[in-house]
């Protein structure tokens, strides 16, 4: 059981060994630097401010962005799942949106809107709704229909009833679109930023990229990838848990 | 008075039910046999409201309990619950009498899943009984129980019923749950425009 939680440590121990190798066979910092050579720079970075304030940023819209998408997403899901003739109507549109690339949704947002933070947010959720939708349409299609005829005898509430007999039914499938939507989501913004805003991962990234500073490029999409696992760890896989208690108990 | 007069009720386009009119008066049981397959959970569940695709008209009281084939509670919310979501009216005190009533004292905190069969159905039957129901309806409530477990039901069953008074009807294949429980039986039989009663 010990040896088993020792896995995810050991093979991100290897991960690392990888790259030091990589670094030294390379032997170019410019190229790659070792692992070490990035702990001053991050330090420097971090008693700046400057990390703090462009991890603030990417994750403000990351919040925003995965709220949008997740609640527009699962309406739009659950709907479609519910209700065939809406699906007939929608499925063509998710279709065209599923397999519309993400850079010429963000190309078309900036364009239409302009580059501002709505524009921005606006482009990540679009990529994000369609994957949500598709995965809560799923889960709505699984939905019990004995279950949805005990709610309607007894009158529940609709409250009620999306509260005790829909969302608990929904919820490893909420659970697995929050998940890879915040690994989708983060990875967007980080492009949004990239290409059209002056603040964030993205723009730090965008900014070095142009100094060809490899040192700090990673500097900066590691610290956001740690501040993503502890989102993982400290809140997804915990939601995902307490979804599942009643199953375990 | 509980009236029903169905017309007809296909699914695309078979006909599953055809002229089917009976009355239900308060504090009558009726029990509904026919061969398997030929439309007896249709009719439950058009006399429950939850078909409404149909031909004819149904005269039902809001106060209504449906006693489903499979126990159909939310395995994610505890005993108690299962009673207090569908009747928000009631106090805790009256749903833990209730427990009680049905022999599932001190389970108020387990899951579903952590009840036998049988006492998935005791809190089937609670949850249907909770609220003194004036129609109760209930679709083969003792299948699948061992004998000795599907007695106990019955003999709960009949002084719920005795208790509460309620019109009900009720599916079964067994003469002697319809002997017992019911004052009169309805026969569903096959006919070529979709079954109807004899």
């Amino acid at each position: 059981m010990q040896a088993a939680r020792l896995i995810p440590f050991l093979s991100l121990a290897g991960l690392l060994l990888l790259w030091v190798v990589a670094a030294i066979l390379t032997d170019d910092a410019q190229i790659l630097p070792t692992p070490w050579t990035l702990v001053p720079l991050f330090n420097q970075e971090l008693v700046s401010g400057e990390l703090l304030t462009h991890l603030g940023a990417t994750i403000i819209r990351v919040i925003w962005a995965f709220a949008l998408a997740m609640t527009l997403g699962t309406a739009l899901g659950l709907v479609m799942g519910r209700s065939a003739r809406v699906n007939s109507w929608l499925d063509p549109w998710l279709v065209i949106f599923l397999n519309l690339p993400a850079l010429v949704l963000i190309v078309l947002c900036y364009l239409w809107i302009g580059l501002t933070e709505a524009a921005a947010i606006i482009a990540v959720t679009l990529n994000k709704v369609p994957n949500v939708a598709v995965v809560i349409r799923e889960g709505a299609r699984a939905l019990d229909p004995d279950l949805d005829a005990m709610a309607r005898v007894y009158r529940m509430s609709w409250l009620t009833r999306m509260r005790h007999v829909v969302f608990p039914q929904l919820a490893p499938f909420i659970a697995g679109a929050a998940r890879s939507g915040v690994a989708v989501i983060w990875k967007i913004v980080l492009v949004v930023e990239f290409l059209g805003r002056s603040s964030g991962i993205g723009f730090q990234i965008h900014l070095y990229f142009q100094l060809f500073d490899v040192a700090m490029v990673l500097v900066y999409a590691f610290s956001f990838i740690c501040v993503m696992l502890l989102v993982e760890w400290l809140i997804l896989q915990p939601f995902e848990r307490s979804t599942r208690r009643w199953r375990t108990a | 008075m509980i009236r029903a007069d169905i017309k007809s009720k296909s699914f695309n386009g078979t006909p599953v039910l055809g002229r089917v009119a009976f009355e239900i008066a308060p504090g009558e049981t009726l029990a509904l046999v026919g061969p398997s397959g030929i439309g007896k959970s249709t009719l439950l569940r058009i006399l429950a409201g939850i078909d409404a695709d149909f031909e004819g008209s149904v005269e039902r009281p809001d106060a209504l309990a449906f006693v489903f084939q499979e126990p159909t509670l939310l395995p994610w919310r505890s005993v108690l619950k299962n009673l207090l979501l569908p009747h928000p009216d009631l106090t805790q005190d009256q749903a833990r009498d209730m427990l009680v009533r049905v022999g599932l004292e001190g389970k108020e905190g387990l899951f579903p899943g952590q009840l036998s069969l049988g006492q998935q159905r005791r809190l089937s039957l609670a949850r249907a009984f909770a609220q003194a129901p004036a129609l109760l309806i209930m679709d083969e409530p003792f299948v699948s129980l061992d004998s000795e477990t599907a007695e106990v039901m019955l003999r709960l069953t009949e002084s719920l019923i005795a208790d509460h008074r309620p019109a009900t009807l009720f599916v079964t294949h067994d003469t002697r749950e319809a002997d017992r429980l019911a004052d009169r039986t309805l026969t569903l039989r096959s006919h070529p425009g979709g079954a109807v009663i004899d």
